[in-house]
């Protein structure tokens, strides 16, 4: 058996640092990550990377932060499984290895001059948190923005204080729900996410529609967005699946012909509608 | 083309020869009409006549498993390594060599897989006709793979007293060079193995009640039927069938740490479509739950996706799947109960 050293494989991890950690709720925890040498990581909104701990494994996280934030980028690990417990003993200082970005994100640049309606549900804030903050850094460049957001109680709110600052600007509408809450200072809605689609006004022929949200949210909100006439190809959306390569090779993720780590992530409702296993 | 001719009475010498150069690896009987690919350091050892391996020659190409990454956590430093060995693989049956094809189109598919695509350049291809069917699994003429096609250096063809060589690359032809066992294809040699193929055309026949072309829209049609439901019943999900696919190729990807509890390594391993966690996501969602869907994301695998994205079957007719299937599910049935569900 002979070995040879690799410097262009796929498989080749980079280093990262964790320069900023926070407990955001009992189950997720934000982390803050510069790449060694200053690198940068050239996303775009809606990519995931491969984050790895040396000895425990990888695990496929959406990137939290806008491109237009640069030195460094954020995720989010809500801790479910082996690598995400690992992950959430980490802190500040300590090293983590990350591949990527990988997938097809939001094309930003069709977004660009058209309206945009961001559904986020529960962890969906995550990805979305990076379209949001995109567009907010070049909000000229983009038409009317209405962000919804829905999460099951206000203590389940992610990232608390940068959406209240979403929610007090001027240039963007936007609302939000819990699905049931005991607080009585809680300032927003009460109910599914569903339910705040119909309040909203868009131009449906100049609106393009980004859905994130747990696996069971998708059929219902696209059946609200549809109601609104927002045609297929101009609704957006995340998928979810099991990854272990990020290059469309493993097959975990294949959803009928598509691989969702390399055709996707985000898909337009047009591309999926006919794919039996995607939503 | 060139042809060269081996004397079948200098196959031992051949092989012996290439193995005291080189590993060299064949078809050996294992018992009970079991065959698998080993080394060998003789031409005796090698069953000229045999039915599709255990294993297909897959194994050598992608590893059941095979190391990745090599790290040090307390540096946290990870390097991306490749192991392999120089190999001659002699005996691939056309089937296993539309195997190799599948396969090389995914791993060269972009992003590439830089494992893959440098370890199979070292490895030295020696094919191997069947002139007769092996066995009553093999579907191998529907999917147009009973005739050579292509990806090897060498193709042997028996002949009543020799074996008959296409020389398809340069490789080839230095490991033709450096034994001196070859001579010039003569006339009556080609006009014998025109008669191999002659009788070939007349044996082989679709296996199944549908053509090589209609195969694929036999599946556009195919995602809703009835017969996944009967499979649901009947798949126990061992896997053995991708297991033994000479194109199945998805895999797993684990971390291993060494007793210094700081070095280690990441390994790929074989892993299967038909495993119940297989498409499960962290938060319980499985997009396959069922044995029926799993059932039927192997077939969709062979006979329509590839089709849309690499425009050929990636189901290379060997059998395999059948032979080796606990539940006894068929391949030609499965074709066949589609069909007649169609008709």
């Amino acid at each position: 058996m002979k070995t040879l050293k690799l410097t262009d494989s796929e498989y080749l991890v980079k280093q990262g640092k964790i320069i900023r950690a926070k407990q955001m709720t009992k189950l997720e925890k934000f982390f803050e990550i510069a790449l060694a040498g200053g690198e940068s990581l050239d996303h775009e909104p809606g990519q995931f990377v491969m984050v790895s701990i040396p000895g425990v494994g990888e695990a496929p996280l959406s990137i939290s932060s806008s491109p237009t934030k640069r030195g460094s980028f954020e995720i989010v690990a809500r801790s479910v499984g082996k690598v995400t417990s690992a992950l959430h003993k980490l802190d500040t200082g300590d090293t983590i290895g990350v591949r990527g970005p990988f997938g097809k994100g939001f094309p930003v640049q069709i977004l660009e001059g058209n309206d945009l309606l961001v559904v986020a549900a529960g962890l969906g804030l995550v990805p979305l948190r990076s379209l949001i903050n995109f567009v907010i850094d070049n909000r000229r460049d983009f038409g009317k923005v209405n962000i919804l957001l829905g999460c099951k109680t206000p203590e389940d709110m992610l990232f608390g204080d940068e959406v209240e600052s979403w929610r007090k600007r001027i240039d963007v509408n936007f609302d939000y729900t819990v699905d049931r809450c005991s607080d009585s200072d809680w300032k927003g809605n009460i109910g599914l996410i569903t339910s705040l689609i119909p309040g909203v006004t868009i131009d449906p022929e100049r609106t393009f529609a980004a859905v994130i949200g747990p696996p069971v949210m998708y059929k219902y909100v696209i059946i609200e967005l549809l109601k609104k006439n927002i045609p297929e190809r101009q609704i957006l959306v995340s998928l979810e699946r099991h990854m272990k390569c990020g290059i469309g090779k493993c097959g975990h993720c294949q959803i009928q012909n598509y691989y969702c780590c390399k055709d996707g992530p985000v898909f337009t409702y047009e591309q999926i509608k006919s794919k039996k296993e995607a939503l | 083309m060139q042809y060269v001719i081996l004397k079948k009475v200098n196959f031992d010498d051949f092989i012996t020869a290439l193995a005291a150069q080189e590993k060299v690896v064949g078809p050996v009987a294992r018992g009970y009409d079991n065959f698998s690919f080993q080394e060998v350091k003789s031409g005796k050892e090698i069953s000229i006549k045999y039915i599709p391996t255990i294993l297909p020659p897959k194994k050598y190409f992608m590893p059941q498993r095979e190391k990745l990454i090599e790290f040090d956590k307390s540096q946290n430093k990870f390097e991306a390594v490749l192991e392999y060995d120089k190999v001659v693989i002699f005996g691939i049956h056309t089937c296993d060599l539309a195997g190799i094809q599948c396969l090389n189109m995914v791993f060269s598919d972009k992003p590439k897989d830089i494992n893959y695509l440098v370890r199979k350049n070292k490895l030295l291809i020696i094919g191997l006709e069947c002139n007769v069917y092996c066995d009553q699994y093999a579907s191998c003429k529907v999917v147009d793979n009973h005739l050579p096609n292509g990806g090897y250096d060498l193709f042997f063809t028996e002949l009543p007293d020799s074996f008959i060589v296409h020389v398809n690359t340069l490789r080839g032809d230095e490991l033709i060079e450096k034994t001196r066992l070859f001579n010039p294809a003569e006339k009556i040699h080609l006009d014998q193995l025109e008669e191999v193929r002659k009788k070939k055309r007349e044996i082989f026949k679709d296996e199944v009640k549908i053509g090589h072309h209609e195969l694929s829209k036999l599946f556009d049609r195919a995602y809703d039927s009835k017969v996944w439901e009967d499979l649901d019943k009947r798949c126990v999900a061992c896997g053995n069938c991708t297991n033994v696919c000479p194109s199945c190729y998805c895999f797993d990807i684990l971390d291993n740490m060494n007793f210094d509890f700081n070095t280690g390594d990441r390994s790929r391993g074989w892993d299967s479509c038909q495993n119940e966690p297989f498409a499960k996501v962290a938060t319980g969602e499985n997009f396959r739950k069922t044995r029926g869907a799993r059932q039927r994301h192997r077939y969709f695998r062979k006979f329509k996706y590839p089709v849309e994205r690499y425009s050929r079957y990636f189901c290379t007719g060997c059998g395999r799947c059948t032979r080796t299937c606990m539940a006894k599910i068929s391949l030609k049935e499965t074709i066949n109960a589609l069909v007649d569900e169609q008709k």
